[in-house]
């Protein structure tokens, strides 16, 4: 109960908002305006990772040839606008470093965890908001570390986004000094910021639910966003203590991984993928969530099997533990762990096919709603699915030892975060813009954008499948180099071709976010018809969220429900009866 | 259309077969998944004054729905555990093999052949950078090692691929089936060199071989 008094106690500055400009927008302690500037930083890495990944399908598609506007780059990265190999390396290890560290988790977890974990349980704020703030500028620090290491001697980091040593341990063997201590320095901010959003993101969720909202009355997106924040708290910890091994190794003479002194090279790849492997989850999970809730909103219907779904999360979250041997079946580990890992490895095919059953049978028998939430929606179920069941040839340990380290891995990679998370985001991008904003992005220019992203994006990434079991190594910078790949080249090309069209896409999308911010339509307060919280108060809500603390009285599902006339059920609509049924304490106290 | 390398290795049939398996059992699933969802999409879209059925889920259906997967992936995992076994376990390695060694450093390989006595560390031990020669039809066991950064030790023909560990040493094994010239590569991120850190393979036949080895012991 202290909680909820705590709660209205705030509650009565929620009605004049008298901060300052700087406390209001930029130094802003309110969730809302946090997930709002966290969207706007990971937009703005999205398009970095998004520009480094044209340079290098450049490079590949077309070896040798100086880049169209080449000349703004140094002659240190691409003299005449020509790619050097050096260059190539830093560029692989960027984007991959941007998209999954400063572009996909935090808008999966700084921008959506941020602004629905509040509004959707009914809370006026986080539960410490201050070290919200010092999260967010913790992450831009550490974005602009990273952006930095590009203006270092030598470069930024060319060791691949996963590091490894002695590559990345010794600066002679890579050719770059700073630039990975600089990446090393980025992401140790970037493992604070993440651990203090978690710490936060639990606590709230824990005990700051409104009256009658209990964890199973939760939506999928906030199941998912907690268990993602549990994750991130005990594996991100791993992450940076072996980035600190791997920085004393490369500055103060330390052989944590290198062998000269009794070092361990694989020891880096254990640490490094004992956390990496729940990272993948940290990169899903929230957008399993969040789909659940704008597939049932666009299904008009109940999720089906909701319990199944939390528990599908936690198992997923679970078996995320012991899985990431399976990134080192040919490492050199001992090969009996290669039969342990693999069979790990495929049980997690069995939560994963409960989810794709469950959204289907969400969709069986609906009155699906095409508005663009939606159709990004359907398109996570479709490739989602690819990327899952690519999994599985690598998850057999044999198959593997061929397309480990090939294209088909680049393949499998980017279904799951491209084709699952980014659709995903797209989709929550527009679900909740209108909260967020208030005002509607424009549906048409949403389904343009939709349609052109779908087409090119499967124009990219399905032929990489195809190289990758013909044997095309990744992180190639020159292909033509070996006989056997030279024949793929037509391939590389139509790649390449279509991910410049792909990247063109983007343009409706980046057009339409920002011109809806000013001409958008007024949104309306439930613009979606949905069931949650955060749709019971205006659009945009004000700072502290809810004038009076809401009862719930039903999950937040109850789509088309028999019980009443229209096609949604509010989980703050008392109906006859629910008045005395409805639990009158925080539950969980 | 093949998109796969021919395979030209005693065990390379074993992991293509491995890899149609599943792909067939993962083509169904996914034109059934794929199907259903744009059917679903078509049967159900939305129309005015129509309501969704209600329901919130069925018991039997999650059973079916995670039971039939479980006994698929564990089924997968017993058809690959063997093949895995036999490529990676020394204990399962051919004991009829001829034994190289190979050095990797950026961005060059260095085989060292036994000469004519066949045995690796005696006087007529000799060493040839990017070239590894071998007999077709005789188990060959390579011992890598690397000076400087992790290099993978990968041919695409014969469907084997061993990551070069600096200070470890670890055994590859593997027996040609045909006589030719194929390509080895580095297939783990080295350094600028990586591309072209390349060697040539070459498959004698057994007398060619024979005569080679003395020849350049």
């Amino acid at each position: 109960m202290a909680t909820v008094e705590a709660v209205a106690g705030q509650m009565a500055h929620a009605h004049h908002d008298d901060r300052s400009f700087l406390r209001r927008y930029i130094f802003s302690t309110d969730h809302k305006m946090i997930g709002i500037q966290f969207l706007f930083a990971c937009l703005f890495f999205l398009l970095v990772g998004g520009l480094l990944a044209m340079l290098i399908r450049w490079q590949v598609a077309f070896p040798g040839k100086p880049l169209p506007f080449g000349g703004i780059f140094p002659e240190t990265m691409a003299p005449n606008g020509i790619i050097l190999p050096e260059f190539y390396n830093a560029l692989v290890t960027m984007h991959g470093t941007f998209m999954i560290f400063f572009a996909i988790m935090p808008l999966l977890v700084g921008v959506y965890a941020n602004y629905l974990i509040p509004l959707k349980l009914g809370a006026p704020d986080m539960a410490f908001p201050r070290l919200n703030m010092m999260s967010f500028w913790l992450f831009v620090s550490s974005g602009i570390i990273m952006l930095a290491s590009f203006f270092v001697e030598g470069g930024p980091s060319a060791a691949g986004w996963t590091v490894y040593a002695p590559l990345s341990a010794v600066p002679e063997y890579s050719g770059v000094s700073a630039g990975q201590q600089l990446w090393i320095v980025s992401i140790v901010f970037f493992a604070a910021s993440s651990l203090l959003g978690s710490v936060n993101y639990i606590t709230t969720v824990i005990n700051m639910r409104a009256p009658g909202m209990t964890l199973f009355r939760m939506p999928l997106s906030i199941w998912s966003l907690f268990i993602t924040a549990i994750l991130a708290l005990l594996a991100v910890p791993i992450l940076a203590g072996a980035l600190v091994m791997l920085l004393f190794d490369q500055t103060i003479g330390t052989t944590f991984f290198l062998p000269e002194h009794g070092g361990q090279p694989l020891l880096w790849q254990h640490l490094f993928w004992f956390f990496g492997h729940p990272e993948v989850y940290i990169l899903i999970l929230p957008a399993m969530g969040m789909v659940s809730d704008i597939i049932a909103n666009g299904s008009r219907k109940p999720i089906f099997g909701y319990h199944s779904m939390v528990f599908a999360i936690a198992g997923i979250a679970f078996l995320g533990w012991i899985v990431w041997g399976h990134h080192m079946f040919q490492s050199g580990m001992n090969p009996l762990l290669g039969t342990s890992f693999m069979v790990s490895t495929m049980a997690i095919a069995v939560p994963t096919a409960i989810k794709v059953c469950n959204w289907l049978a969400t969709m069986w028998r609906g009155n699906i709603q095409f508005h663009t939430p939606m159709l990004n929606a359907t398109a996570f179920v479709a490739m989602f699915t690819v990327g899952g069941l690519s999994g599985i040839f690598m998850a057999s340990n044999s198959l593997d030892i061929f397309i480990h380290d090939t294209y088909f891995i680049v393949a499998h990679i980017h279904y799951v975060l491209f084709g699952g998370s980014l659709f995903a985001i797209f989709a929550a991008i527009y679900f909740w813009y209108p909260k967020m904003f208030g005002r509607m992005m424009n549906e048409t220019w949403g389904k343009v954008h939709f349609a052109l992203t779908f087409v090119f994006y499967n124009l990219v990434f399905f032929p990489m499948h195809i190289i990758g079991i013909g044997g095309h190594m990744r992180r190639i910078y020159d292909p033509t180099q070996y006989t056997f790949m030279q024949p793929m080249q037509p391939m590389n090309r139509f790649i390449t071709i279509s991910a410049f069209l792909l990247f063109v896409s983007q343009i409706p999308f980046v057009i339409n976010f920002f011109w809806s911010l000013f001409k958008g339509k007024k949104a309306e307060i439930n613009p979606w018809r949905d069931n949650g919280l955060e749709w019971t108060v205006p659009s945009p809500p004000a700072h502290g969220n809810f004038e009076i603390t809401p009862t719930v009285y039903r999950g937040p599902y109850e789509f088309s429900s028999p019980e009443v006339d229209e096609d949604f059920l509010p989980q703050t609509t008392p109906l006859n009866g629910d008045r005395r049924t409805a639990p009158e304490q925080v539950p969980g106290d | 259309m093949n998109w796969l390398p021919p395979a030209l290795s005693t065990y390379a049939a074993d992991i293509d077969r491995i890899f149609y398996v599943i792909l067939v059992i993962t083509g169904i699933i996914f034109v059934a998944v794929e199907v259903t969802l744009i059917v679903f999409m078509i049967k159900y879209r939305g129309r005015e004054g129509r309501k969704a059925y209600y329901i919130e889920g069925n018991t039997k259906a999650e059973v079916i729905w995670t039971v039939t997967p479980a006994i698929i992936v564990l089924a997968l995992a017993f058809a690959s555990q063997d093949v895995w076994s036999r490529l990676k376990n020394p204990d399962r390695f051919p004991s009829d093999a001829l034994t190289f060694s190979v050095e990797a450093k950026q961005f060059e390989w260095n085989f060292t052949y036994p000469g004519i006595d066949g045995v690796l560390g005696n006087g007529d031990d000799f060493t040839i950078r990017n070239q590894l020669h071998l007999p077709v039809g005789q188990p060959v066991v390579v011992h890598t090692s690397s000076i400087d950064v992790i290099h993978s030790f990968f041919i695409p023909v014969f469907r084997i691929k061993q990551d070069i560990v600096p200070g470890m040493v670890i055994p590859v094994w593997f027996e040609a089936t045909e006589t030719g010239e194929f390509e080895l590569a580095c297939a783990e991120l080295c350094g600028l060199g990586h591309y072209r850190m390349r060697a040539r393979v070459f498959v004698h036949s057994q007398e060619d071989f024979a005569s080679w080895m003395a020849e350049q012991s």
